[in-house]
């Protein structure tokens, strides 16, 4: 395995609370994993944390074989990395078009130098306004994001993370809000993404997709790695099933 | 042209490129300034300074450009540390010591300002052709500022800074350009408002100034470089044409400031496209 991605130790607390404690993995080119457990397991801090949004107490992150843990998000986003936030932060003031055109315009705004001598955005509007329509926002382009509805605002979030043409994404819940359809084929979407090639990290409470799309499961629990195999044997894991509370999210996964 | 003219002209032009210049940190980026007449000040000193010294007009305007963004960029790295409310108290802080350093700096004249500033040469009419040049300028600048990738950037930035890291943009820098780039410009107006009067003390440079130039800003529309304009234009004029305003001037544009946020957030520039819509469709 191509190691991508390499966790060492890492761990941070808020306050008195271990929210992720030493936590180790790898992860290699072209993975699908799953992040799965219970509420409160430590799955947003840790993407956080590799993401760059959160600074970890103590270990290091290698992204690619380099050493990313003193870099802030925009300088990890620029090697190759890419999220989508749990909760939707569009530029609401800006259209859908131009949210992901930004993205897509990476490149040129690097350092606010090289953005002042660069004005054509034509290209950009027209990649942005593929991956709008690849991951089904066609016909939204001219909207402001401010004004859509939250399941197009969670595939706007990952039309978002792709047009920075990321070797590796993390997506925080992008099915949470979304009714059974929309889940569905924003799962589908996704899975496209990771057959072109694309490292897929998926923190996700809805397990019936998890099971169906990913090749490997992390299971959390209490800020540490519970579990981490090929997924039908992660959830028939006697540990994963005590974790979560009486089972529940585990039977409507196998039904 | 009488000498009213040329002086009203010239106090349209600087309060233009002040008023532009503010939009550009606080309209376009985000940044909430109420310290902008310190960096005026700052460039005005450089700049008066210079003159006594060498009375070279384009050294006293490259003097009060640099003097004003070197302490405009110290300023933006206070803007990394602090959030959005804190930052506008920032910048009043900065604003009074400004005043209060100055006032009691006898190499700058104390209370009784620099005086005695030789002219640049130009004499009022090409001293007044020097502003409106520099002040139509700024405009362009700023419409292209708007239009560039930088504009766009500082657009991100200043809706939500998590959500620029995660497109790549380093809010950091984008916002250390805005107040480099806007202080430099009020440098500007500061020394162009030293080879116009010749004279200047602190009191010109003071925190109501700081108040009046945001309000112009927000009565144009906070971002649009034509409704600064506008703004700029009408608030430095008005007091002129009517006697009132000018006994009340902070009264009237206090109640046109509140007006404004009450019935017209997008201000001037929002009216303006209001009123084109309706008479296309018309």
């Amino acid at each position: 395995m191509n190691a991508q991605l390499v966790l060492e130790d890492v761990a941070v607390q808020f306050g008195g609370v271990k929210a992720v404690r030493g936590i180790s993995t790898a992860i290699g080119v072209g993975e699908f994993v799953g992040l799965i457990g219970p509420n409160g397991a430590g799955k947003t801090t840790l993407i956080k944390i590799v993401t760059g949004l959160v600074r970890p107490d103590r270990g290091r992150i290698f992204l690619e074989g380099q050493d990313v843990t003193g870099l802030g998000t925009p300088d990890r986003v620029r090697r190759g990395l890419a999220l989508s936030h749990q909760i939707v932060r569009p530029f609401r003031e800006m259209t859908a078009l131009e949210n992901v055109a930004l993205a897509a315009g990476m490149a040129l705004t690097a350092n606010p130098w090289r953005a002042l001598f660069h004005i054509r955005r034509r290209e950009q509007y027209e990649r942005a306004a593929l991956i709008l329509a690849k991951v089904g926002l066609a016909g939204t382009e001219r909207k402001l994001a401010g004004n859509l509805p939250l399941g197009q605002l969670k595939r706007l979030e990952l039309a978002r993370a792709l047009a920075v043409e990321p070797r590796i994404v993390f997506l925080d819940e992008p099915l949470a809000g979304l009714n059974h359809a929309e889940a569905a084929k924003q799962a589908e979407t996704i899975s496209e993404i990771n057959a072109s090639g694309v490292t897929v990290v998926l923190v996700e409470h809805n397990l019936e997709e998890v099971m169906r799309i990913c090749r490997r499961l992390i299971v959390l629990n209490d800020g540490a790695i519970l579990v981490d195999a090929e997924p039908g044997e992660a959830i028939a894991n006697p540990a994963v099933q005590d974790a979560y509370v009486g089972g529940g999210a585990m039977s409507h996964a196998e039904a | 042209m009488t000498s009213y003219t040329v002086s009203l002209i010239c106090a349209v032009g600087i309060n233009v490129i002040l008023a532009v210049s503010l939009n550009l940190i606080t309209g376009l980026c985000g940044q909430i300034s109420l310290g902008h007449a310190a960096f005026f000040g700052c460039g005005a000193y450089a700049a008066a300074l210079v003159m006594v010294a060498t009375s070279s007009m384009p050294l006293a305007l490259m003097a009060g450009m640099l003097a004003a963004s070197a302490l405009g960029i110290a300023v933006g790295f206070a803007s990394l540390r602090v959030r959005k409310g804190f930052l506008a108290v920032t910048t009043i802080g900065v604003n009074f010591l400004f005043v209060g350093i100055v006032r009691k700096q006898e190499w700058l004249g104390g209370e009784m300002g620099v005086s005695g500033i030789p002219p640049t040469g130009l004499g009022h009419l090409g001293d007044m052709t020097l502003i409106v040049v520099i002040a139509l300028a700024t405009v362009l600048f700023s419409l292209y500022v708007t239009r560039s990738w930088m504009g766009f950037a500082f657009k991100a930035v200043g809706e939500d800074e998590q959500a620029a890291t995660t497109v790549g943009i380093g809010p950091a820098g984008y916002k250390l350009a805005a107040f480099g780039l806007g202080t430099a410009l009020a440098g500007v107006a500061g020394a162009l408002y030293t080879f116009f009067t010749q004279f200047i003390s602190v009191d010109s440079f003071d925190f109501t100034l700081s108040v009046m130039l945001l309000a112009m800003v927000v009565i144009g529309g906070i971002g649009s470089t034509w409704g600064a304009v506008a703004a700029a234009a009408g608030l430095t004029l008005l007091p002129e044409a009517i006697r009132f305003v000018n006994d009340y001037r902070l009264l009237v544009f206090g109640t046109v400031l509140i007006l404004v946020i009450r019935l017209a957030p997008g201000g001037i520039a929002e009216l303006a496209r209001g009123a084109f819509a309706r008479g296309r469709t018309s």
